[in-house]
């Protein structure tokens, strides 16, 4: 799970130094995602790429910890997810009796810091120990969460949770309509890559890796160890949390099964499978995961399965990346350029 | 020097280290002791019910410990001695409940589910421990991941197989019915006492698991194959360098942590039931178990189920929104203030 890390270079040819370091496939997916309203459909645009955003911040969150954290957190789910259920307590939902009603300027920052304080709770709990333990004490939390939303009937509204939590009419715009909410989804989710690649460069998220590397060489060079792993917990709550808001906003509803075990796996999955070394990774599972979920009835029956068997191609596909490629597809990628690139020279036979 | 860890009786020494919370901790099972087998004066029933609901909590509480003990203790065992996390745990002991079902359908014979789902679960255990975890010996994050795609496959083929209903298991006659247990649970008007009666088969579960803890923790310390596992849990190298197939031992725990996971399912089977999604409540009742009780310590998951177990019933009786809450405080109280958990180092 190493992290590459390449320092901006600068160059002198009139373009700014950090505009520059962007490679040019870059500006090409940038463009793509732009004009993808153009020719996508609403289908595409709100299930497939709205949701794959979604998806993608929340293992981004895992990436985050995990990938220059050293932490792999299987609470981020649970985190969003609080941060949707705080929004349908303090916004509107179909429930009267327990939502508050209040504006959207006031609610959404208020379900973001309850989903901060929650993620820190957790975090304190989990720096206490690492590696293996800290997935089996996450995962643990991960499933007293689920299980408590399910038998909480005075905040959580137990089994059935919330339903018409629906976002503010805000520019006179229905954001559940297919074009604004892709907009919105790829606003967030940029922002909060943008968020991640910042922050793995500045001091904190170098110190931070320091940690992850070498815990005791840190803490005797003066570093708080804890107080980082702990402000590392609250910064991915920041992005698990808004992209709880998106998910709730974009399903309308909430219950104890959209931070349930298997989604909270999901989320592990996704991150495994994009590859835990790059901010990017957590995104292209996302869109691996969401277009095998939604064409998966097609595919199975394809190869002669029922076709509900879409956790089975998951986990097979899951376990086929663990067993052969830890780092992920993104590990795949990277293994293919560098074969590419020390192929030997067909006249000389030198290997560069 | 370093004690073992999976057997030793650290009583003692606790008890000289600290004695204030010797004292205090065996008040509170003082406490308890007395509110089992005294009869209740009136004001403690106006204030927290009858007893008999109580009693009831408490022993199933205990029964469910004993539950929590049979699955737990095998993921303990197979965590203290190779430093793997099996989360493909909760999937033995479901498919274990599956199979003791099918063959109970199939034959009648309960107690001959218990040597087949042994022998079965045990199997598949080995191919896992071939399979998985030699293959990335020291990678345990790599194996922790293997053993949660294996679940996802696993509770998926069983969903295929089985559906989603429930089943239940069908306890032999012979632990059919109720028995009387020597506990007053209420007295009667007339002055008479009203003995507790409790079902037999959650009794007979109790003693095997009391039972089997036992066998283990004699295992483990007094046999030359205890001797040899304890010593693979303190240092696998030296035991490899003096000539101990270390692998086979390996093996052999695996098969017999898996085992026992599959042997729980029929347990789980008989007195609760058998259907999806029990994989994962399993699971984390192990993790918890673990957590509380300190990793690899066959002791620990003891004390740990029993207390998870109590915390699971009273809190369902006496708090009913907020007792998976209760769990979850004791575990994030153990974490705080003894992160190795009760019994661990």
């Amino acid at each position: 799970m190493a992290v590459a890390e390449h320092p901006d270079q600068t160059r002198s040819d009139g373009a700014p130094a950090w505009l520059a370091a962007v490679p040019r496939w870059w500006w090409v997916v940038g463009v793509a995602m732009l004009v993808m309203p153009i020719v996508a459909s609403d289908f595409v645009l709100f299930q497939i790429f709205g949701w794959s955003f979604i998806l993608g911040m929340i293992a981004l969150s895992l990436m985050f910890l995990a990938g220059y954290g050293g932490m792999v957190s299987l609470a981020q789910m649970s985190t969003a997810a609080l941060a949707g259920y705080m929004v349908a307590v303090f916004g509107t939902s179909g429930v009267d009796a327990i939502s508050m009603h209040w504006p959207w300027w006031l609610y959404v920052p208020t379900a973001i810091l309850i989903a901060v304080l929650f993620a820190t709770m957790i975090g304190a709990l989990a720096v206490r120990t690492s590696g293996i333990y800290t997935i089996m004490i996450t995962l643990a939390i991960a499933a007293a969460f689920f299980y408590f939303t399910r038998q909480n009937y005075g905040i959580f509204n137990g089994y059935s949770g919330f339903a018409n939590v629906v976002p503010p009419d805000l520019f006179g715009l229905n954001w559940r309509r297919a074009m604004p909410f892709y907009y919105l989804s790829l606003g967030c989710a940029v922002l909060s890559y943008l968020a991640v690649v910042y922050v793995s460069r500045s001091p904190f998220g170098l110190a931070l890796q320091g940690i992850r590397d070498n815990p005791r060489r840190m803490a005797a060079l003066g570093y708080n160890v804890t107080a980082h792993r702990v402000a590392a917990y609250a910064f991915a709550a920041v992005i698990a949390a808004v992209a709880g808001i998106l998910l709730v906003w974009q399903n309308a509803q909430i219950s104890p099964g959209t931070a349930g075990l298997p989604a909270v796996i999901d989320i592990l999955v996704i991150a495994i499978v994009g590859g835990l070394g790059r901010p990017i990774g957590p995104f292209i599972g996302a869109l691996i995961y969401v277009v095998l979920q939604v064409f998966s009835p097609d595919i199975l029956t394809a190869l002669g399965l029922a076709g509900d068997r879409f956790k089975l191609l998951i986990g097979l596909g899951f376990l086929a990346v663990v067993y052969w490629s830890p780092d992920g597809v993104l590990g795949l990628w990277d293994q293919w350029r560098t074969r590419r690139d020390r192929a030997a020279d067909p006249l000389t036979g030198d290997t560069p | 020097m370093r004690a073992t860890q999976l057997g030793e009786l650290p009583f003692s020494r606790f008890a000289e280290r600290h004695p204030v919370w010797t004292v205090l901790t065996a008040l509170a099972v003082l406490a308890v002791v007395w509110l089992i087998f005294a009869p209740w004066p009136d004001g403690l029933e106006d204030a927290i019910g009858r007893k008999k609901i109580f009693l009831n909590a408490v022993f199933n509480g205990i029964t469910l410990g004993a539950l929590y003990f049979l699955v737990a203790s095998g993921f303990t065992l197979i965590f203290g001695l190779m430093k793997n996390v099996n989360l493909a745990h909760g999937s033995l002991y479901l498919l274990g409940g599956y199979i003791g079902y099918e063959f109970v359908d199939a034959t009648g014979s309960w107690l001959g589910a218990f040597v087949v789902v042994f022998v079965l679960i045990g199997l598949l255990g080995i191919v896992l421990q071939y399979l998985v975890f030699r293959r990335m010996e020291g990678q345990d994050l790599r194996q922790t991941l293997v053993t949660i795609g294996i679940s996802v496959v696993l509770a998926d083929i069983m969903l295929w197989i089985w559906g989603g209903q429930s089943y239940q298991i069908l306890s032999p006659e012979w632990l059919t019915g109720p028995t009387t247990l020597p506990i007053i649970s209420s007295i009667r008007r007339s002055g008479e006492a009203v003995y507790l009666t409790f079902p037999a088969v959650r009794i007979a579960i109790l003693v095997a698991s009391i039972a089997l803890g036992v066998l283990m923790w004699l295992a483990l310390n007094r046999t030359r194959i205890g001797m040899l596992v304890r010593a693979g849990v303190d240092d696998r190298e030296m035991l490899a360098a003096s000539g101990i197939r270390v692998q086979l031992v390996f093996v052999g725990v695996f098969a017999f942590g898996a085992g026992l996971a599959g042997m729980a399912g029929i347990v789980g089977g008989t007195f609760q039931s058998v259907v999806a999604g029990e994989d994962m409540r399993f699971l984390l009742a192990s993790l918890v178990v673990v957590i509380v009780g300190g990793m690899g310590s066959i002791l620990g998951a003891a004390l740990g189920a029993v207390l998870i177990g109590l915390a699971e019933q009273l809190g369902s009786v006496y708090a009913p929104t907020y007792s998976v809450v209760l769990t979850f405080l004791i575990m994030a109280a153990v974490l705080a203030f003894r992160p190795q958990g009760l019994m661990g180092r």
